[in-house]
């Protein structure tokens, strides 16, 4: 079953075939296409990967990390004027107060909520979309934790760091891998339903970069099972726990002494604006893949456009290693439908090979993510040798028909059953022809800087998950990120609790700070008119835009 | 080909949808709207091609959140079918409507506490008695687009055997469509979300070994080796990691063990 690709598409694939026995033989015989060099990989980042090049990519020109070099669609986000800069609200009367107030309805401000709840703190938990939606659902591989004999979070420390190229925060991965097991244990209790041998113990695997066995995993779907745990032991909690659905957070509140008061929520629906004063906030509202930084496409959930990092850098949080963003190499280049989603890292794992147009290998497919993409977009871009689709994208072969030729036929639906069916859903069998791949935006390695207790440089303002930066250094390895939103969001609804139990006054909540941000824009020669955060990513064609008579976009 | 490329240079335009100059185009209606939108797109992105820009329907976009459930007919089929907008492909005649938020019935509650008196499957049947008036006419099965049998594990808890129904269901992205259908008036999802996590929590035996890793977590044994690392410097610390011995891919779990055991 090939029917999926165009005629002219499956003419190329016969090159495919062509090479493909010669190829087989060699990996059979334990040949290997050969790995980069140190300084090859050096070359190949610096030309093509986006974070490297300085092509897309513009210094900041204000606040806390003005100078430093990001890419542009966020750049764009945060050079922009808040759209209640000029509004006239009366904030002396919140509609909502709380002890906590957290945005984002994904795992870390779902665990966030839930911990503060436990501490017997009242809890407004505001959402962008439904309460769930968010990168965590879309996790399949698994979470990391040191739970085996032969492991501890030593180990897990060690590999965390090395595979972030030792830039990472150190007090965060400390952090975050001694906690592991203990959120392991949390959500086995919670009830989730692990992967696991039949005396209890869990199922643990390795993973990309680890010395220990300690990946795991909920079927492929274990960030999908934890939110869903999460949101029913939330919703469990409703007498302290009050979730608000489709009302973003667009801008914090401010106190006089430069503490976070709260937030103002829109309700999509209604399109009216509410204030939440709170004794303390968590920003949990994951990462910006649908920037589509440079116009790649994206793995990312559709509300993964930023707007926690614009309200927290216009309050004055510090942001840190925002540089830094994992393009996953392997994303759908076709069909169109599956554009952008991720094809596992296990393709490549089991022998799978990349080709160019003419069929040649002309990468090792288990290099780096960050040289594999780099790879990828040279051989595409650089030498003209990749595969163009027929909406103008392009793409090199991903060979997974081998991978049924090396281990036996079967190999590729029982392994990668979620892939088979995605692409046979298009008229493509997987085991039988290659899937068309390009670089897809992934991870978000930088975000909203916070010590070890989720504290940000902003008093009463917490952050955790992908929204920071810093645990992960400029490189996360697999299994860490589910890890890490459970971790930095129990952390913080730990941390804001101690502090409220502290006592916390607030002094005159208001909107100020957005008229000073407005001001620094103004003054800097940066504003362009435009507004953020975008909340909503806009797909629609120029055509449509155009006739959109009354409408500006939210960021020119 | 398409001549979008140019000097090799990819169209670049992140989710939004470029047809080729030579696309054939495909009517389809939306809650009664008519479009004209390129073949093979999703419903998802031919919504968004027509001008659509989603509050509700649409979540992960890759089919695992069941933000975006839809029934559609063909014209001239009166069959109902149903599909996740982000994964089913618009076809000439398409009349669709999406449901993203169908009322259900969630028993909250649920009590993991391991002393509770009752059995899984006492406590399934009284949170959610209807499952017992189950009709058996296999709609939610047919319904689901995970292709999940959803009637088949309804049948599980009707049996008492929570622990298969939860296996059964396992699959679920919670979107409601078996809801929507159900002549009973069951609310599957949620049955099978409150089966789960007592099959997890209960049913399963318990991980000794994490719950032995977590208390000695609790206890501080880990912290000074923690803090031994992070006064390292960089070199010290590669050292290290270069060093670190590698389980290997076919130990037996709680068989292998490191030569060096000083920080376990």
């Amino acid at each position: 079953m090939s029917e999926g690709y165009t005629p002219e598409m499956l003419d190329l694939i016969k090159k495919v075939e062509e090479s493909r026995p010669q190829r087989l033989a060699e990996s059979k015989a334990g040949q290997a296409f050969p790995a980069m060099s140190m300084d090859a990989r050096d070359e190949v980042l610096n030309a093509y990967h986006p974070d490297y090049t300085e092509e897309g990519r513009r210094a900041l020109g204000l606040g806390p990390n003005k100078g430093e070099v990001y890419p542009e669609e966020l750049v764009d986000l945060l050079e922009s004027r808040s759209i209640l800069e000029s509004i006239k609200a009366d904030l002396s009367k919140p509609d909502y107060e709380t002890d906590v107030l957290v945005i984002g309805g994904g795992g870390g401000g779902s665990a966030a909520a839930l911990t503060a709840a436990a501490q017997g703190k009242e809890v407004i938990l505001a959402t962008k979309l439904r309460h769930g939606d968010s990168n965590t659902v879309m996790a399949e591989g698994g979470i990391q934790g040191a739970d085996q004999e032969p492991d501890s979070p030593y180990f897990h420390y060690l590999d965390v760091i090395g595979g972030g190229h030792f830039t990472n925060e150190r007090s965060l991965v400390a952090a975050m891998t001694n906690d592991a097991p203990v959120i392991i244990e949390w959500l086995e209790s919670l009830g989730m339903m692990f992967d696991k041998h039949p005396d209890g113990r869990m199922k643990a695997r390795h993973g990309g970069g680890t010395s220990r066995k300690r990946m795991h995993s909920a079927g492929d779907m274990t960030g999908a099972e934890i939110m869903r745990v999460l949101r029913d032991e939330t919703r469990n909690r409703k007498e302290r726990i009050k979730i608000l659905e489709f009302s973003p957070a667009v801008e914090l509140l401010m106190d006089d002494n430069g503490r976070c008061a709260g937030a103002v929520l829109n309700n999509m629906e209604t399109g009216a604006y509410y204030t939440v004063k709170a004794k303390a906030t968590v920003i949990a509202t994951g990462g910006t893949g649908r920037l589509h930084y440079r116009g790649f496409a994206c793995t990312n959930h559709y509300g993964a456009t930023g707007d926690g990092l614009v309200m927290a850098y216009r309050a004055g949080a510090k942001l840190g290693y925002m540089d830094s963003v994992q393009y996953h190499p392997t994303g759908t280049a076709y069909p169109e439908q599956n554009v952008g989603l991720l094809v596992t890292e296990k393709v490549r794992g089991l022998g799978g090979q990349l080709l160019n147009i003419s069929g040649e290998q002309f990468v090792f497919p288990l290099e780096p993510r960050d040289v594999e993409s780099a790879a990828i977009i040279r051989e595409c871009v650089g030498n003209g040798k990749g595969v163009k689709t027929p909406t103008g994208r392009l793409g090199v072969w991903l060979d997974s028909p081998l991978i049924d030729e090396l281990h036996g036929p079967g190999t590729v639906q029982r392994e990668l059953p979620a892939k088979y069916i995605q692409f046979k859903r298009f008229g493509i069998d997987i085991a039988k022809v290659p899937m068309l791949v390009y670089p897809t935006l992934h991870y978000q390695n930088g975000g909203i800087a916070i010590d070890d207790q989720s504290q940000t440089t902003i008093p009463g303002l917490y952050a955790a998950g992908e929204t920071t930066g810093g645990v992960h250094g400029h490189n996360r390895l697999m299994g860490n990120s589910l890890l890490d939103i459970l971790v930095f969001g129990r952390r913080a609804g730990n941390a804001a609790s101690e502090a409220i139990d502290g006592g916390v006054e607030i002094a005159n909540a208001s909107l100020d700070h957005l008229a000073s941000y407005g001001k620094a824009l103004t003054d800097a020669g940066l504003d362009r008119g435009a507004l953020s955060p975008m909340i909503l990513p806009n797909y629609a064609t120029d055509e449509i835009r155009d006739r959109r008579w009354d409408v500006k976009s939210p960021v020119l | 080909m398409s001549d979008n490329v140019q000097d090799n240079k990819p169209i670049m335009v992140g989710d939004r949808t470029i047809p080729p100059a030579d696309a054939r185009y495909i009517n389809i209606n939306v809650m009664g709207q008519p479009h004209e939108v390129p073949e093979t797109l999703t419903i998802l992105k031919a919504m968004e091609y027509a001008g659509h820009q989603f509050k509700r329907g649409c979540g992960c976009r890759g089919g695992i959140c069941g933000a975006c459930g839809t029934f559609y007919r063909i014209e001239g089929d009166h069959a109902l079918k149903t599909g996740l907008a982000c994964q089913t492909v618009v076809e000439e005649g398409m009349t669709l409507a999406q449901i993203p938020f169908f009322p259900a019935n969630r028993a909250a509650d649920l009590d993991l506490d391991p002393d509770t008196r009752m059995s899984a499957s006492e406590q399934i049947s009284t949170l959610y008695p209807e499952i017992f008036r189950c009709v058996g006419c296999g709609t939610c099965t047919r319904t689901c687009p995970m292709d999940i049998d959803v009637m088949g594990y309804i049948a599980y808890f009707k049996r008492g055997d929570i622990a298969g129904g939860a296996e059964e269901s396992f699959d679920c992205i919670m979107c409601g469509l078996c809801v929507s259908r159900c002549p009973a008036n069951i609310s599957q999802m949620n049955v099978a979300m409150t089966a789960r996590r007592i099959a997890g929590a209960k049913l399963t035996p318990k991980s000794e070994v994490t719950a032995a890793r977590a208390e000695q977590v609790r206890s501080g044994r880990y912290e000074p080796m923690l803090a031994k690392l992070a006064a390292m410097d960089k070199d010290e610390l590669k050292t290290l990691y270069v060093e670190r011995e590698r389980e290997p891919d076919l130990a037996k779990p709680g068989e292998w063990m490191p030569q060096d055991q000083t920080y376990l």
